[in-house]
């Protein structure tokens, strides 16, 4: 069946389009070329440190910031975090440097726990790929550093490491730093919704506690 | 090809208005009530007004706008190429691509992709699509309970309602009517209204559906033709959930919502949250491609479905209304949606954008009122993120109806077609309108009230003095003025009165 439907999907298309439907435009790739981007050449937040509004926007969006100040200081802030928490040791992305973690803490690795157990840790630490100041995001793709999706999506707490050189002003300029093929979550503040009444309400499925660690390298 | 369910009930949306309107539900309307008009008006108000701020902060937001109206339709007139594009890079990726050319072949192609795996549950993410085929519906049918996980189609589906808009479809419900709903529901009798003790009560409801459930059904935002990717906006998690957990994902997208490149959500990811929501970036945006090794479902179905879409590229004029990307700012805006609410467009696509994709899919066959459910005011153009010029659509599917009334005997001996010729007829010609003006004149007497105003017409002319009044024509009609003031006769005379400004009587 899906064949025929293929068949006759694609022969509609085509006559509505008013071609023949084997000659399926080769004329498409210079008319995308023409496409007017003038988009890219904004750039409102010159003025501004983009570290500044990130940090602002995250605060917007109900998730914690701390600057750290340098790399070497990563260990003690992670601990000083989890310790103003209460919060017991989180999981850990596998690839994430040893160097970040405190000492004498056992981390269990995200990658060795199932569904369920991930469902009781107190948190999933990790890093990402690039983070995005005018919109508060940062944005995580499957693999070294930053876990599988449900890493980052069953524990309550995401303790998220940000280096500055990771961060962009816009979205636009966060697109060439990903690797379009793999699966990539784009996360912008807590879970939340404004289902009720449209107040956007902090947890609903995902983390209830997003924090971000910002360092300067 | 006739896509069944798009159009509920068949009403015509003044009928359906005014049940709506109505300020006690009734048993044609069971959920239209004054509470539901005073909801859907704060929602959309509270909306609109984090959209204006937002859009504001961006000085490059009509570039974005226009970039993203010019990347749809650049789409749109390659859609079989990109399609086919879109195809060969999710099936290199390990996914399965299906096309269903209308929504019976989507939930027959649905039903067999399920029957292998038998699950009694299945796990669904807010999905129009899914709407618009009657899936939930289907598989109940067969016997598996579909498990809505978005916590508006939640309160939807527990409530046994509708949804009224395709970004937020339970506006119309208050706080209090959603802690009703879940205390009986999920047997919660002490749970509060306030909305953080309803949004944990969901997330307690449905935490260990998602960590066992097997199967989950999804729509999408956007197809990404040179990954053969897909993504999904969303902002509780449910999606994400669905997305990664389950053994078996399917994903049911409307073939229209196919991108050229990966590289073009720099554009919608922009424009589609602060539109649809008012936030910059809402929580979650997933994007994925296949099957990606041990991060998400081991097997993965995209059904393209057609129902109707196809047709509608024929129409130079109308395609645009295939560029939607479902951020329902047109809803949000429009002063008619305000007023009725979705329901009274009996549909499952509402607001303006409804009005124009709803009896297109239709191949105008159906839902034919929903195009004159607008003042025409073009509101919704002036918010839409991809440059959907609605009134000009709504007015060239306008003329369509009247042509296709015209063309049968019926409807071109009905009173409107006579009505409307007749007019046509009188005012080709100025004698002939003087006339007509002169016996009209005459005749409204003993309809015209003290005030200068008739209240109230006899027979078919009722319709319109039944809800406002209609001022009576002047003693002196324009034209009769004019030649007493202008006429050769009385330009002997012509400071007694300047005829700079027309004067009404």
């Amino acid at each position: 069946m899906t064949d025929d439907s293929r068949a006759r999907i694609l022969n509609r298309i085509a006559a509505a389009l008013g071609r023949d439907s084997s000659a399926a435009s080769s004329a498409a790739a210079a008319s995308y070329a023409q496409i007017a981007r003038d988009y890219r050449s904004a750039n409102a937040n010159s003025d501004r440190s983009i570290r500044d509004l990130f940090v602002e926007r995250l605060h917007e969006y109900d998730a914690a910031c701390t600057r750290v100040a340098t790399p070497a200081d990563l260990p003690a802030a992670i601990a000083a975090t989890l310790a103003a928490r209460r919060l017991a040791t989180p999981a850990v992305a596998s690839g994430v440097p040893r160097e970040w973690l405190p000492e004498g803490c056992d981390f269990p690795a995200a990658d060795s726990l199932s569904v369920h157990e991930l469902d009781r840790v107190p948190g999933i630490l990790t890093g990402c790929t690039v983070a995005i100041a005018e919109t508060g995001s940062i944005v995580l793709q499957s693999g070294s550093g930053q876990g599988l999706r449900r890493h980052t999506l069953i524990p309550d707490f995401h303790l998220c490491v940000v280096l500055e050189s990771q961060l962009v002003a816009s979205v636009p300029l966060a697109f060439p730093r990903l690797v379009p093929d793999l699966p990539t979550t784009f996360i912008s503040g807590p879970s939340a919704t404004a289902d009720i009444e449209m107040t956007r309400i902090r947890g609903v499925h995902g983390p209830r506690t997003l924090h971000v660690l910002l360092v300067a390298d | 090809m006739k896509p069944e369910t798009t159009h509920w009930n068949r009403q015509d949306f003044p009928e359906a208005a005014r049940k709506e309107l109505a300020a006690k539900p009734s048993q044609d309307a069971p959920f239209a009530h004054s509470q539901t008009r005073r909801n859907v008006r704060n929602a959309t108000e509270i909306i609109q007004a984090k959209r204006n701020a937002v859009v504001a902060e961006l000085p490059e937001w009509q570039d974005l706008r226009a970039a993203g109206a010019a990347i749809r339709a650049h789409t749109l007139e390659h859609l079989d190429h990109y399609l086919l594009e879109f195809e060969a890079n999710c099936t290199r990726h390990g996914g399965h691509v299906h096309w269903a050319a209308d929504a019976a072949e989507a939930r027959k192609l649905v039903l067999e992709i399920l029957a292998p795996h038998a699950p009694r549950e299945i796990l669904k993410i807010k999905t129009m699509t899914s709407e618009e085929i009657g899936l939930n519906a289907c598989l109940e049918e067969h016997g598996m309970h579909p498990l809505e996980t978005d916590l508006a189609e939640l309160i939807i589906q527990m409530g046994r309602d509708r949804p009224s808009h395709f970004v937020v479809p339970a506006l119309h419900k208050s706080r209090g009517q959603i802690r009703d709903l879940f205390a009986r529901e999920m047997h919660r009798p002490e749970l509060s209204d306030e909305p953080e003790a309803l949004a944990a009560a969901a997330r307690d409801y449905l935490r260990q559906k998602f960590l066992s459930t097997r199967v989950a059904i999804s729509g999408a935002n956007f197809l990404l033709a040179d990954t053969g990717g897909v993504c999904i906006v969303e902002s509780e998690g449910n999606g994400r959930m669905c997305l990664t957990l389950p053994d078996v994902l399917i994903t049911i997208v409307g073939i229209e919502k196919v991108l050229p490149s990966f590289q073009d959500l720099e554009v919608f990811l922009q424009t589609l949250p602060r539109s649809a929501t008012g936030e910059r970036m809402n929580p979650y945006n997933s994007i994925w491609s296949g099957t990606p090794g041990n991060d998400g479902p081991r097997e993965f179905h995209v059904i393209l479905l057609d129902n109707g879409r196809s047709p509608i590229l024929a129409d130079d004029e109308s395609r645009q209304t295939l560029r939607c990307i479902r951020c329902a700012a047109c809803l949000n805006t429009c002063p008619v949606y305000h007023q009725t609410g979705g329901h009274a467009y009996d549909s499952v696509y509402a607001g303006p954008i409804g009005a124009i994709l709803t009896p297109q899919l239709h191949s105008m066959q159906a839902a034919q009122s929903l195009p004159y459910a607008s003042s025409l005011c073009g509101a919704c153009y002036e918010v839409c993120p991809v440059a959907i010029n609605i009134p000009e659509v709504l007015i060239h599917l306008r003329g369509k109806i009247v042509e296709q009334q015209q063309s049968t005997v019926a409807g071109s001996l009905s009173l409107w077609n006579i009505a409307m010729k007749s007019a046509a007829f009188l005012m080709q010609d100025g004698s002939r309108l003087h006339a007509a003006v002169h016996l009209a004149q005459a005749a409204q007497r003993p309809l015209v009230s003290r005030n200068g105003f008739i209240e109230w017409l006899p027979g078919m002319l009722n319709g319109w003095t039944k809800t406002r009044d209609l001022p009576a024509l002047p003693a002196e009609s324009f034209r009769d003025w004019w030649r007493r003031t202008r006429s050769a006769n009385s330009s002997l005379q012509p400071s007694a009165e300047q005829p700079s400004e027309p004067r009404h009587d």
